[in-house]
């Protein structure tokens, strides 16, 4: 069964389109995730699915109900974590919880058994009394997944939960999630970073409003056709830009301290050392296996 | 329907914002009384159309130039006088009349007294119909003509008795509209609303847990302009505690879900204070009958009091604090104030949106 399944979505803001043609179906009992660049239309997506947006194109199911016509249901049985903090930052840990779990209208007796549930996993309860305010991304960032579940949902919705927070809490996040995935809990998730799809199950990689791939990441890695190289520099900028020139070379990125080269055939050596001859800043080659950016910016192509 | 759980875990949760903030509070708290202790001054303007009673008890020609010499200026209205003899108390009470004149029997030959009694629980205008009274007296009748004021509620035509009472409407309606949209343009600026939207909660749930906490607050403050005003203005309190309490609830709740409606229209924080100071502000100080009074005003301006919460406000507060008046004499602005609330109410569930666009 479908948690939720979206068909030829299309959304506009005024005439700004957001998202085109939009398909996606996201299985029972796994980690979906969108994956896609800011402003790709990630929020826009996830805000349709949670029944926050008035769409005219398209439809959207989620737990088999439709977005439009039975939002009131979808919301009481969902959780929900938006893109910013949107939790009360002059209310303590505590409060938050409390607030939330009285709003989905959970009593106070299963309240209390959920929280203590959800502190052990958020290892918050020491910081129960805290103003939501005064704690530190990560951690705020647990509260809130720990808000979006506190009425049990058995469909989760995150949009960039670990965005802008540190690594060491990103891993922890992505770990609190697979074991919600364990306990039977659907998630669906949107994050920017692209190494975060290897947590993911299935992904979709979205990109100007569009779904440019689709499937479980090792399939997408694995559609991945040709070589790719990776060059080192102390000069980048200028072995970028003698490359470039080259005519017979297209796929060509920028990556940090290295110049990603993808082609269709094997290079050689020889190629190589006569790059190195015109262009002395070139100071090594190798050939790598494809990242799952390398895959999403040959489809951005 | 509506949950009283889902309204409590709003209004509990407004009420730890409320706490945790000491700056809004200590604004609350000592705005009305900075603005009390500022607003000590006596205020001159001019009025037009005061209802005047005249009861003629001479019938003569004297008497028929007299009451033509007040009818002919654009100061009174004359009203007409009901079969039953009525007692200046009860036609000020009822606000039928602002100033009776009574003309004796023997006016015109032996008696050359006139009694003029003015209501004064506005006493700005107190004095200006006493000044126009006489004015008319002296223009055109003889100087043994003997115009004897005699002033209701307020003989020392004191202006805290005027300004106190205006001031607890103006307060309460500026504070209670301010607190409700801030607070609710808050949660889309800060994109809590978000949150909460999904969620089984609706737009009639979310709107009045934030009203219920701010009622209290409304009142808290309606009592503490009151008390500040009695002990440094000596202002009586003349009528009865609880009835001024509910009726002083129905404005609150007016004012509050006023903020409620102009919170649908803001989007921001700043615009919402904006516009709740806007229109609150300089209508209730201008047409609400606190320094203009009403009969005085244009046609046009006269029909858009109606829908200015205070109008109903002052006639109540003042009719408890100065003139005693009861439930029965004051049941029509209740039933107003109360009407607009439910009114401004369904337009805000209406128009709040459940969806971000």
């Amino acid at each position: 069964m479908n948690v939720v399944l979206v068909k030829e979505l299309g959304f506009a803001y005024g005439l700004q389109a957001a998202l085109q043609n939009v398909n996606l179906e996201v299985p029972e009992g796994l980690i979906y995730g969108l994956i896609g660049p800011d402003s790709a239309g990630k929020t826009t997506l996830i805000r349709a699915i949670c029944t926050l947006l008035p769409y005219k194109q398209g439809m959207i199911e989620v737990l088999g109900r439709d977005a439009l016509k039975n939002s009131a249901a979808i919301r009481a049985q969902i959780g929900y974590m938006p893109q910013r903090f949107s939790l009360y930052k002059d209310l303590s840990v505590e409060q938050n919880l409390e607030f939330f779990g009285r709003l989905f209208g959970v009593n106070s007796q299963t309240r209390g058994q959920n929280m203590e549930k959800l502190y052990r996993f958020s290892h918050l309860k020491p910081f129960a009394k805290r103003l939501a305010g005064n704690l530190s991304g990560g951690m705020q960032q647990k509260l809130a997944l720990s808000c979006a579940l506190i009425h049990t949902p058995s469909l989760i919705v995150l949009d960039e939960p670990t965005f802008g927070v540190d690594p060491v809490s990103r891993m922890e996040f992505w770990s609190i999630l697979h074991s919600l995935k364990q306990e039977g809990i659907s998630i669906l998730v949107s994050t920017p970073y692209m190494d975060e799809a290897e947590q993911c199950d299935l992904i979709s990689l979205i990109d100007k409003g569009q779904i440019i791939g689709q499937g479980s990441p090792a399939d997408i890695l694995a559609a991945w056709s040709g070589w790719l190289y990776r060059l080192k520099s102390s000069d980048l900028q200028n072995l970028y830009r003698f490359l470039k020139a080259q005519s017979c070379l297209d796929d060509l990125q920028l990556f940090g301290g290295e110049i990603h080269l993808g082609s269709d055939s094997q290079l050689s050596d020889s190629l190589f050392i006569n790059w190195q001859r015109q262009c002395p800043c070139l100071e090594g080659w190798e050939q790598i296996q494809p990242s799952m950016e390398d895959a999403f910016l040959k489809m951005m192509k | 329907m509506p949950s009283p759980k889902r309204i409590t875990a709003m209004a509990s949760k407004e009420l730890f914002h409320i706490l945790r903030d000491p700056r809004t509070l200590a604004i609350i708290i000592l705005m009305p009384v900075l603005q009390l202790i500022i607003f000590g001054y006596a205020m001159n303007l001019e009025i037009r159309r005061v209802p005047l009673l005249i009861d003629d008890q001479a019938r003569n020609a004297s008497s028929e130039r007299l009451i033509n010499a007040f009818s002919h200026t654009p100061y009174f209205q004359i009203v007409p006088a009901n079969q039953r003899r009525l007692e200046p108390e009860e036609l000020f009470k009822e606000r039928r009349a602002q100033a009776t004149l009574c003309i004796p029997v023997d006016f015109g030959s032996a008696s050359q007294v006139l009694l003029l009694k003015i209501d004064a629980s506005d006493p700005n205008s107190a004095q200006l119909i006493q000044s126009y009274a006489q004015g008319i007296i002296a223009s055109g009748f003889p100087a043994s003509l003997d115009l004897r004021p005699f002033i209701l509620y307020n003989p020392d035509l004191k202006s805290s008795f005027f300004f106190v009472p205006g001031l607890v409407a103006m307060i309460l309606v500026m504070i209670c509209a301010l607190l409700t949209s801030i607070s609710i343009s808050r949660e889309k600026e800060l994109g809590t609303l978000e949150q909460i939207l999904v969620s089984p909660v609706s737009a009639m749930e979310i709107l009045l847990g934030k009203v219920l906490p701010y009622i209290f607050l409304g009142l808290a403050d309606a009592l503490l302009i009151l008390g500040v005003g009695m002990l440094l203005f000596q202002v009586p309190f003349r009528g009865d505690f609880l009835v001024f309490l509910g009726f002083t609830f129905l404005y609150v709740l007016c004012s509050l879900c006023l903020g409620l409606l102009v919170s649908t229209l803001a989007k921001t924080q700043q615009a919402a204070m904006m516009m709740a100071l806007g229109i609150t502000l300089l209508p209730t100080l201008l047409l609400s009958g606190y320094l203009f009074p009403i009969p005085s005003m244009p046609w046009l301006l006269q029909k858009l009091t109606y829908i200015i919460p205070a109008r109903y406000y002052l006639q109540i507060i003042r009719g408890i604090m100065l003139k005693g008046n009861s439930i029965s004499e004051l049941y029509q602005a209740g039933i107003s104030l109360g009407l607009m609330s439910i009114v401004m109410l369904i337009v805000a569930v209406k128009r709040f949106k459940l969806r971000l666009s």
